[in-house]
């Protein structure tokens, strides 16, 4: 290549190679995201010669099996999954109501209800934690599913508001106005009119407190106990090595999630180009 | 009558879930705040004696520990602001039809438990792993090099594990810029990089500072990172490693409940200062 023709190519060139360097960046940024998760499918499926389960042994698919026999690691996805639900529940229906407060009615003090569930999302996980262990402490409560229960209830409640709060922020009030102008008294219109436009806010907001309930420890820990959550459970039992079942649930947790996911994208894609802005709600902090 | 309900309504609204965070969120922050002033041992019980003096003991013990976690997390807020940001950006404004898919496929690995992730990573970067195993067996590294166990270990594995709250808000921030204000910039003949210092990055820097303090805030008070990849190497302990163990093994709650709210207050202070001086840039440029 001779000088002029660098001279006059390099400024093109380089712009192509600008345009190709961000997707190629995100690209291996996306792979570097899924190592862990690729070698914890990948192991899955390691037959280790002990309970060490750190080098390549070979292919087996009785951790797939075996898995469903051990009752601590049965026990603890059951309370895993006892905790999710009950404090979804809870916290999306407690959440909810405070939405519906802050957006749709005037009172004094609102600034201290923000607060209120302002500081306890922005606050390290460490804190709330260990705040609660000081209560069960002062109180002499037993520690154990009540306690790990409350604990999940109180941080939900704050992202369950936020998300239902962008919700009702961005919904259309001539539709309300319609249905009482149409006769509908106030409870009429909030179930007939409110309510179903609200739902698919409210739906992601239990999604995202289930989620965030299921994979909990540091708050968890310091209110469990003696009883074990699945983030427990699989703690304590990698300390030397990560024995293959717990690769084997997280890999079937994985695919739960990569199913659901697939499912909202096919849903949108078919929904076409009404489908709104991205699913952030959905997965927030 | 209808002013009644108006009155009514919203204290009812609240009440359930404003109280759950009040009893399981403000009043354990109070009894956290008493039990940091007892004094006493855990066999002969600890009573209330209004010792201030905990507090200068602790920061004049741990005020390294201190240091060192907030030095990680600025270190992890800035390489995962330098890292999320490109990712973000091709993804708001070279994303097209998948925006969706590529945000979903960002936040995918995250449903998979952090604990689980975090036992995978320890593995990858094991002394003799797959990574630095074969780079051994390569002879490109020296036999005794490890990467575990170093604050650079902790520092990457808080990066990984942050990631998507630093993308997330960028590219919430990003998609909303209205592109005609990058094209007039360029039409007044700014540079590229003049148009994006100036007008896109200063447009996103909301996003900016709600990534680095959703990024900062847990990553400051986190200590499975430091557990699992930092191997339980003291020399890498964040100040959260020393709340836990206080409160859970040595059972010396004055202490861990001083240091927590420590804890809370270099927090608070960091982040109002940083939030100050981007304000003051923002207001400036």
């Amino acid at each position: 290549m001779t000088a002029p023709a660098t001279a006059s190519r390099g400024p093109a060139l380089r712009a192509r190679l600008g345009s190709l360097a961000l997707p190629l960046f995100t690209g291996l940024l996306l792979l570097f995201l899924f190592a862990p998760i690729g070698v914890m499918i990948g192991f899955s499926f390691n037959d280790p010669a002990g309970r060490q389960n750190i080098t390549w042994q070979g292919f087996t698919l009785r951790n797939y099996v075996d898995v469903w026999g051990r009752s601590e690691i049965t026990n603890a996805m059951t309370t895993s999954l006892g905790v999710a639900t009950i404090s979804t529940i809870v916290a999306t229906t407690l959440g909810t109501m405070i939405g519906l407060a802050l957006t749709r009615y005037e009172f004094r003090g609102r600034w201290i209800m923000n607060l209120l569930i302002f500081i306890p999302m922005t606050a390290p996980e460490i804190i709330l934690g260990a705040a609660l262990l000081t209560l069960w402490i002062s109180f002499g409560v037993e520690r154990g599913f009540m306690t790990i229960l409350a604990a999940h209830v109180m941080f939900n409640i704050s992202f369950v508001v936020v998300t239902v709060r962008a919700r009702l922020a961005g919904m259309n009030r001539s539709l309300e106005e319609a249905g009482m102008d149409l006769y509908a008294n106030g409870r009429t219109t909030f179930w007939k009119v409110t309510f179903p436009l609200i739902f698919p806010g409210i739906l992601s907001a239990a999604l995202l407190a289930f989620a965030l309930s299921i994979d909990d420890y540091v708050i968890t820990v310091f209110s469990a106990g003696r009883v074990e959550t699945f983030p427990l459970w699989v703690y304590g039992a990698s300390r030397l090595g990560i024995p293959p079942e717990v690769n084997v649930l997280g890999t079937l947790i994985f695919l739960v999630a990569f199913a659901f996911i697939g499912v909202q994208l096919w849903a949108q894609r078919r929904q076409g180009r009404s489908a709104g802005p991205a699913p952030v709600t959905l997965v927030g902090r | 009558m209808r002013s009644l309900r108006r009155g009514l309504t919203p204290l009812l609204l609240l009440v359930p879930g404003g109280g759950w965070l009040v009893a399981f969120f403000v009043v354990p922050m109070a009894f956290m705040l008493l039990i940091s002033l007892q004094q006493g041992t855990f066999d002969t019980g600890y009573r209330l004696t209004w010792n201030f003096s905990i507090y200068p003991e602790v920061i004049t013990q741990y005020w390294e520990l201190y240091l060192r976690s907030a030095l990680y997390a600025v270190i992890t807020t800035a390489i995962t602001l330098a890292v999320g940001y490109p990712v973000a950006y091709t993804i708001a404004f070279r994303g097209g039809r998948l925006k969706n898919a590529l945000l979903l496929i960002v936040v995918l690995p995250f449903f998979v438990s952090f604990v689980i992730r975090t036992l995978n990573w320890r593995m990858i970067l094991s002394d003799n792993g797959m990574v630095f195993g074969l780079l051994k067996d390569l002879g490109l590294l020296e036999p005794n090099f490890h990467f575990l166990a170093t604050p650079a270990s902790v520092i990457f594995g808080l990066t990984y594990n942050f990631l998507p709250f630093m993308i997330l808000p960028l590219y919430v921030a990003l998609e909303k810029i209205d592109r005609r204000l990058i094209e007039a910039a360029t039409d007044l003949y700014a540079s590229r990089a003049q148009a994006f210092w100036r007008v896109t990055f200063v447009l996103s820097l909301p996003g900016v500072v709600a990534g680095s303090l959703l990024t900062f805030i847990p990553a400051v008070g986190d200590f499975i990172t430091a557990e699992v990849i930092g191997a339980g190497n003291p020399q890498v302990f964040m100040v959260g490693n020393i709340i836990q163990r206080k409160f859970l093994d040595s059972l010396d709650y004055p202490a861990a409940a001083a240091l927590s709210f420590v804890l809370v207050g270099l927090v608070m202070a960091l982040v109002t200062v940083y939030t100050r001086s981007v304000g003051s840039e923002r207001l400036a440029g």
